[in-house]
């Protein structure tokens, strides 16, 4: 099997400016920080983010580094709107795609399948439609004749996941109580990089969970990064759990520019993962 | 019944949000917010026994456990994560309780941005799930702070679509919708008049119909003979205080 193992910045040297970038994980669970942390410190920009957002959105907003966010939410969980997505929105520094929840589904969906989109009930009535002039209805062939919201399938250029366990070869574990839309991710964008708490040998793939926690096929991944508490400040379980403390130092950055530059100074630009973990074990 | 006159408003309040899911049946009960979130724990072991709750993160736990402590015990039952969460929306067996930062009288609900939504003066949540639940499942709302902030003649967004929006939609795509019940901290309300207006269903003890009237910027329904929103039974309050929020988690949305 081949060995797709590669560093943050090589994964970042492999995007370019205006991709349309997917990012797994669900408000402030299991996102990809270290990958999310490499595009911070390139000259990437224009970029139009897809995700089920948290900090991931927020840092990207705040770092000027998006054009455009397609969302269902953003997040961080125990603090329910995030604070830099919120900026960005009041300030109208980007340009968004805000849909419902399970909507935004069916668009990782339709892309993963390769259908143009998929029907819906979710929107009809509501303001989705007003926010989203592009969004169009279509209209059942069979003899029902209902009206439905088509969402578009949202291709991606690249989409970057976190997984607790991985083999070299990209075949990925989730070992935590929800895999999110990490698989669709994968399979809706051209290219996809995988990091992972630890890289295993394929034979012991099935030492810490069941098959049913194989679900990242090696088809779908393009490059693999081993990033020990690469989700960190997001939670990881059963690796490690959110670090609130830290969360709540980022989320006060948003009102704050000093902060913001003292906060970015210490953890966004440490120049590898490596550098990063040991800032944070600095601040202990 | 010396033990009922001691219920606090927020005891109140849990009944009232727990009363909602009455007749639910085996349905996926799915409040959110701590005082819908104790109401329909209270439901299933009171009077609802076939409802399914989720823990919130991903499982359904059959036991009557803690509010707000991760590390509950918990008999699972069975593992919903995010995305059966979204299929069991379309599928129709859900009932959910969300919150409203803004409602109207016709049931349209406002958590995505006050302003215009295209450069809000306060972005809040967004529409989350609201449009998917409006149009598959019965839909309830808590709001804990009844206004004239809250309860407007207009919202700003509509996130979660009310009786007028499903009018003008028509058949067959609004056959699903029902906005069952909102509950405030004044009182309770519902739509059932001939054209699904809001209405007062009943007042919480020592709130008046003219309090109500002065905390909403629409005309409601139905302000004449007002029911008194009932009060807790002894076994409910024991519920509530001793199993499932003896931490008193619900009485935060009331400070």
């Amino acid at each position: 099997m081949v060995d797709k193992r590669m560093t943050e910045d090589e994964v970042v040297a492999e995007l370019k400016d205006g991709m349309t970038i997917g990012i797994g994980g669900w408000g402030s669970r299991r996102k990809p920080m270290s990958l999310v942390r490499a595009i911070l410190r390139s000259d990437l920009k224009d970029l139009t983010v897809v995700a089920y957002g948290g900090p991931d959105i927020g840092l990207l907003c705040a770092a000027g580094k998006l054009r455009r966010a397609v969302y269902g939410f953003v997040s961080l969980d125990s603090i329910p709107l995030e604070p830099h997505f919120r900026q960005a929105r009041q300030s109208g520094a980007i340009e968004f795609t805000e849909l419902d929840e399970g909507a935004f589904y069916l668009g990782l969906l339709a892309a993963a399948h390769r259908v143009p989109f998929y029907p819906t009930r979710a929107g009809l009535g509501s303001d989705m439609l007003t926010m989203n002039p592009d969004l169009r209805t279509v209209t059942s062939p069979y003899d029902d004749g209902e009206e439905l919201v088509a969402i578009p399938a949202f291709r991606l250029d690249a989409a970057l996941i976190h997984m607790n366990r991985a083999d070299a070869a990209g075949n990925g574990q989730f070992l935590g109580p929800d895999l999110y839309f990490d698989d669709l991710f994968a399979m809706a964008a051209d290219k996809t990089y995988l990091s992972t708490e630890k890289i295993v040998p394929t034979e012991n793939l099935l030492d810490e969970g069941s098959v049913h926690t194989l679900r990242i096929q090696r088809i779908f991944t393009d490059g693999v990064v081993e990033a020990p508490q690469g989700a960190h400040f997001t939670e990881c379980p059963p690796d490690y759990g959110r670090d609130e403390s830290f969360q709540r130092e980022y989320a006060a950055t948003a009102r704050d520019p000093e902060a913001w530059e003292a906060f970015r100074s210490t953890y966004l630009d440490a120049p590898s993962h490596a550098e990063y973990l040991k800032a944070l074990e600095a601040r202990s | 019944m010396s033990t009922t006159v001691e219920a606090t408003i927020d005891e109140i309040c849990v009944v009232a949000c727990a009363e909602a899911f009455r007749g639910d049946g085996e349905i996926l009960c799915n409040p959110i917010g701590t005082v819908p979130i104790v109401g329909g724990r209270l439901a299933r072991a009171v009077f609802e026994p076939d409802l399914v709750y989720t823990d919130t993160v991903s499982v359904l736990p059959a036991n009557d456990f803690l509010v707000g402590d991760p590390d509950a015990p918990k008999m699972v039952e069975s593992w919903v994560p995010y995305r059966t969460v979204f299929d069991i929306v379309w599928s129709g067996k859900r009932h959910v309780m969300m919150g409203a930062s803004q409602i109207d009288q016709w049931g349209n609900q406002n958590i995505a941005a006050i302003g215009d939504f295209r450069q809000p003066k306060a972005q809040l949540l967004g529409l989350r799930g609201a449009p998917g639940n409006l149009i598959n499942h019965p839909t309830s709302y808590w709001v804990p702070n009844h206004s004239t902030r809250s309860f407007v003649a207009s919202v700003d967004v509509v996130s979660g679509p009310g009786y007028d929006r499903m009018r003008e939609l028509g058949a067959p795509g609004n056959r699903f919708h029902e906005v069952r019940r909102v509950v405030s901290n004044l009182g309770v309300f519902d739509f059932q008049t001939d054209d699904n207006r809001m209405r007062i269903a009943s007042v919480h003890p020592g709130v008046t119909v003219e309090q109500v009237a002065e905390a909403t910027a629409f005309e409601l329904a139905g302000t004449e003979d007002v029911a008194e929103t009932r009060l807790p039974t002894a076994e409910e309050l024991r519920l509530i205080r001793e199993v499932i929020d003896p931490g008193g988690a619900r009485k935060a949305e009331f400070r």
